[in-house]
């Protein structure tokens, strides 16, 4: 029995294995609940989303792309092009989850970037390490996004914060690492110059809309 | 309407709908696919959407005005940022030097 135990990971192993990493998922939620309330996104709708869409990235997407004077249309289509790469990372894991349809909807819901990565880590993916993992992801982002819609409260002129080039600073600092790939350089060279393209005359959310059509650099072998 | 309530019926819109869709993309794989695979094309194009989708907000919101280019603070906070990616700096770190670099300017200017 112990020795079973022994070979097989549990949920705990998950969020051993993520602890290391918790810092992220705190400062990240933090300044999301800051943010949004500092841009007039607001609190509720800010902890609402963190619990149900659970990626930071398109979260930031999102409520930048409303506070520059976008549309929902266009706010909406910035966050569903970023997330869709969990199409294809839910993939990937398709086959460790057991049980049930509903089941799987449920769990699949642990999957972030980090616990993604943290659970393939042996080379195999784990199923107990991905959900244990996205499960204390999932809390810390969580609170730490209330917590962070309490402190932003404080805030009295905002604009004059600098947050719009903290936006761009993080969307640039998440955006690295892709960009070690050449394909990846080459498509994000063609959606920068689509965007300045349109800047000058398309309305606000539109030029990262239309941006999007880089990605059909992809098609090629 | 004050502009305040449109901003907070346009938040929910955008959280229900975005949370919607990301579940069932995370959900894509284990529930509706099982083992089969992505069409090799289809699987290129979705890897380049983070990367195009994340520059393109960083132009945005770097030179992004009321339908025009702005070249202002925002570029030397960025810039800044840009440096202390590049010393290794944690995301949060790059995120403060460019909102304190870009408040200071304005400050200044």
């Amino acid at each position: 029995m112990s020795e079973s135990a022994n070979a097989a990971p549990r949920i705990r192993d998950g969020v051993r294995a993520a602890l290391p990493l918790a810092p992220s998922p705190i400062l990240f939620g933090l300044s999301f609940g800051v943010l949004s309330d500092a841009t007039g996104f607001g609190g509720a709708a800010a902890v609402v989303m963190s619990a149900t869409t659970f990626s930071g990235a398109a979260q930031f997407a999102s409520v930048s792309v409303l506070d520059a004077g976008g549309t929902v249309a266009a706010a909406i289509l910035a966050a569903v092009f970023l997330n869709a790469r969990y199409v294809a990372i839910s993939m990937t894991v398709s086959s460790i989850f057991p049980g049930s349809r509903l089941r799987r909807l449920v769990e699949s819901q642990a999957i972030v970037d980090e616990s993604w990565a943290i659970s393939g880590r042996s080379g195999r993916f784990k199923w107990p390490i991905l959900v244990g993992a996205g499960l204390f992801f999932y809390v810390l982002w969580v609170a730490s996004t209330a917590l962070g819609t309490v402190l932003g409260g404080v805030l009295e002129n905002p604009d004059e914060l600098g947050l719009d080039a903290a936006f761009a600073a993080l969307f640039l600092a998440l955006a690295v690492p892709y960009l070690r790939d050449r394909r990846a350089r080459q498509a994000a060279a063609l959606g920068a110059g689509i965007v300045l393209v349109l800047l000058p005359f398309a309305p606000a959310g539109v030029p990262i809309i239309a941006a999007a059509a880089a990605c059909l650099l992809g098609l090629r072998r | 309407m004050p502009p305040g309530a449109q901003a907070l019926s346009d938040a929910w819109i955008v959280v229900l709908v975005v949370g919607a869709a990301t579940i069932a993309s995370k959900a894509a794989g284990p529930v509706l696919v099982g083992r089969r695979e992505l069409p090799p094309r289809l699987q290129g194009c979705i890897d380049l959407l983070a990367p195009v989708m994340l520059i393109a907000l960083v132009v945005t919101q770097t030179f992004g005005g009321d339908e025009e280019i702005e070249v202002d603070a925002r570029v030397v906070g960025v810039g800044a940022a840009l440096v202390a990616i590049g010393l290794r700096a944690p995301v949060i770190v790059a995120m403060a030097v460019a909102a304190l670099v870009t408040a200071l300017l304005r400050l200044a200017v």
